[in-house]
């Protein structure tokens, strides 16, 4: 037997982890940009997209010819550990690189993404999400914001809400019911992408915890969408949301190299703080957890490689990570004591943010329903 | 990079999950328990005869090793099967007596299956050492062979981990032995026999609750339930690259993880499992109680959850 698990790098990988280290060693700024969830912070963060791709780092696992470096998704993970470590800036373009574009890469026309994509890739265009409504949460497929048919496109009328990035952001995409006389209510939806800047668009944003607006409620009257920006066939916009939605649970949404940087943060901070022994199974199972995740994704991408598809294990993923955020913020807040209270504090913006993690993007009882009846096989029952 | 196991390394592990299907193990683990090792030792042949212990021996010795990542999935499986015997011990005196003058003495019987080894952990328990014919102990001057009888049995919360305290005097095999290394591999093989565990623990729990029915349904219908079983499946799939990972890497900090992950999600396991069977499960006789009293056991052997922690903490991973 010759053992044929292989973790290390080859030499080409090594050489672009160097490069993107050095890269990102001379452009992190030096001081933490503003909170992205601001008008002056979003703006800085739009600007550091575009410094990131105008050296093609923003988009490294797209085509060359959208703006990436066609690098494959090892070295994806390869940058995003670098990019986390350098203690680089969040990404104001997240919602569109990990949600939209992964659709369209599946669904969309070749005139949608090159219209739509190299935009996405400099930060000219920044995607917030419209899933949710006042009615439709968990229950996603009870939505019912209207796309009527009219001529060369659709008319858009209804309420979106929790709309992460939409106080700042130029354009969104979610469903809409585009047959509203459809059987059953997974059918008869159409998935859309909209300006939130047109004609009978209203934006009111919302204070997420910290009073800062990092999502909207979004007003649609009549919002015309030309054809061309519906993604797929009309009536088909679950399947093709649900899909994005095993992308966001899965490896794109939250890199390992996030975590795996936060993990070691927290790690100085317990050895700066004297090592106390109240937190110390905590930094311990952080570090541990982590590590997890991290060798989970390179799991996960080596199936991806030989031909395999993100499936109901990206539920675990979002379990994983989003009980593990929240379980490392707050014990960074417990280590810093009465200083842990402050809300300008290094850690609380992640501590906050993280607040969020199992809520969005499917509870995390949602999840855990799929983990039941899909990967175990249990009969469904009421929610 | 490729972080899975080959179709060879799946095949084997297969082969090993028939051959142990076929054997009734929980039958051999209850004999194996009263102290009768007759049905115990002949599947330990067979398990040797698969090449499983050879893995951590060289092929100069008669085995097929090092092999850590096959052992790793060895383990899982003996795990999920609930075989009795020192088995990571075994593997582990094999690495502890390796680069000694008694290699060729008493590796080739390892390999073979011949000879069960334990070790004491340090000031500790010698797992089955009225079954195991090489009992080693690290002494003051270096390795020992105890070659007195062990002291008398006492009973583990996992009846098929017969305990004994190795008697102290007996032959210095060498002055030095590779402990460290020896302790990663039975440490290895620990969390991924843990692992193993953890899976057989929820298989049978998710068998249990799609067919008992309640209140007109299967209980496996109810979000409590389905819940737990959720939080245990991700827990086991996590520490599942861990254990793996450990494999490859071999560094204590890395094993220390994968045994903190692997019997923490095990344990985590064993304790939804025993609730969502309802008091069957607390049953004895009920064959689940041979993988529940070992989640527990296994969680502390070669390795607390706090020294585990320690090592993570004081290297980083």
């Amino acid at each position: 037997m010759v053992t044929a698990v292989d973790l290390s790098l080859s030499t080409a990988d090594e050489e672009f982890r160097a490069e993107a280290r050095a890269w990102l060693a001379a452009h992190v700024p030096r001081t933490p940009l503003p909170s992205l969830e601001t008008a002056e912070g979003f703006a800085a963060h739009r600007a550091w997209e575009a410094e990131l791709a105008a050296d093609r780092w923003s988009v490294v696992s797209w085509p060359e010819r959208y703006g990436g470096r066609d690098s494959g998704l090892l070295r994806w993970l390869v940058f995003e550990e670098e990019y986390w470590a350098a203690g680089a800036p969040g990404r104001v373009g997240q919602n569109g690189i990990s949600l939209l574009a992964p659709t369209l890469f599946a669904y969309g026309t070749e005139e949608q993404r090159a219209r739509v994509l190299p935009p996405m890739a400099t930060g000219e265009t920044v995607w917030a999400q419209a899933w949710s409504e006042p009615e439709a949460g968990s229950d996603l497929a009870a939505l019912a914001s209207r796309a009527a048919r009219t001529d060369g496109g659709w008319l858009l009328t209804g309420q979106k809400t929790w709309s992460s990035r939409a106080a700042f952001a130029d354009r969104a995409f979610g469903l809409f019911r585009s047959d509203p006389a459809a059987p059953r209510p997974h059918q008869g939806l159409t998935y859309l992408m909209f300006g939130l800047t047109a004609p009978g668009v209203t934006v009111r944003p919302i204070g997420r915890l910290d009073g800062r607006p990092a999502f909207a409620e979004v007003f649609l009257d009549e919002v015309f969408v030309p054809d061309e920006d519906v993604i797929g066939e009309p009536g088909q916009g679950w399947r093709i949301a649900m899909s994005t939605a095993g992308d966001e649970r899965g490896l794109t949404l939250r890199s390992p190299g996030r975590f795996l940087a936060a993990a070691a943060r927290l790690r100085e901070l317990w050895r700066a703080q004297g090592s106390p022994g109240h937190a110390r199974a905590r930094v311990a199972d952080a570090l541990t957890a982590a590590r997890a995740y991290q060798l989970f994704a390179y799991a996960a991408v080596s199936r991806l490689l030989e031909g395999a598809r993100l499936g109901p294990e990206s539920s675990m993923n979002k379990l994983f990570w989003s009980e593990l955020d929240l379980a490392l913020h707050e014990t960074a807040l417990d280590l810093l004591g009465p200083e842990g209270e402050l809300a300008d504090g290094a850690w609380a913006e992640g501590y906050v943010f993280a607040l969020a993690g199992p809520v969005y993007a499917g509870t995390n009882e949602i999840q855990r329903d799929i983990v039941a009846e899909r990967l175990l096989g249990l009969p469904k029952g009421r929610r | 990079m490729r972080f899975l196991l080959d179709a060879g390394q799946r095949a084997f592990a297969g082969s090993l999950h028939a051959l142990l299907t076929a054997a009734d193990t929980p039958a051999v683990a209850r004999d194996w328990a009263r102290g009768d090792h007759a049905r115990g030792r002949a599947l330990w042949s067979r398990i040797a005869g698969a090449g499983v212990f050879g893995l951590a021996v060289a092929e100069e010795y008669g085995g097929a090793g090092p092999h850590p990542v096959e052992l790793a999935a060895a383990f899982v499986e003996l795990g999920r099967h609930a075989v009795p015997g020192p088995l990571a011990e075994t593997a582990g005196a094999a690495v502890l007596l390796a680069g000694s003058a008694s290699a060729g003495r008493f590796l080739p019987g390892l390999a073979a299956g011949t000879e069960l080894a334990t070790v004491a952990a340090p000031g500790g328990w010698a797992v089955d050492g009225d079954a195991a014919s090489v009992r080693l102990r690290p002494g003051p001057e270096g390795l020992y062979l105890s070659t007195a009888p062990p002291g008398p049995v006492r009973r583990s919360l996992d009846p098929a981990r017969r305990l004994t305290r190795l008697a102290p005097a007996g032959e210095l095999l060498c002055a030095d032995a590779p402990y460290d290394r020896a302790l990663v591999w039975t440490r290895l093989a620990t969390a991924a026999q843990a692992l193993g565990v953890g899976l057989a623990l929820l298989d049978r729990t998710v068998d249990h609750v799609r067919r008992r029915t309640q209140f007109g349904v299967p209980v496996g219908s109810f979000q409590a339930v389905k819940h737990r079983l959720a939080d245990a499946k991700t827990a086991l799939e996590f520490a599942r690259p861990l254990v793996f990972g450990a494999a490859v890497s071999q560094c204590p900090a890395q094993v220390a993880a994968a045994k903190l992950a692997a019997g923490e999600a095990a344990y985590t396991t064993a304790r939804t499992a025993l609730h969502l069977h309802g008091a069957i499960g607390y049953t004895a006789e009920y064959d689940l109680s041979l993988w529940l009293t070992k989640a527990r056991a296994l969680r502390s052997a070669w390795g607390t959850p706090e020294e585990c922690r320690d090592l993570v903490l004081a290297q980083g991973l």
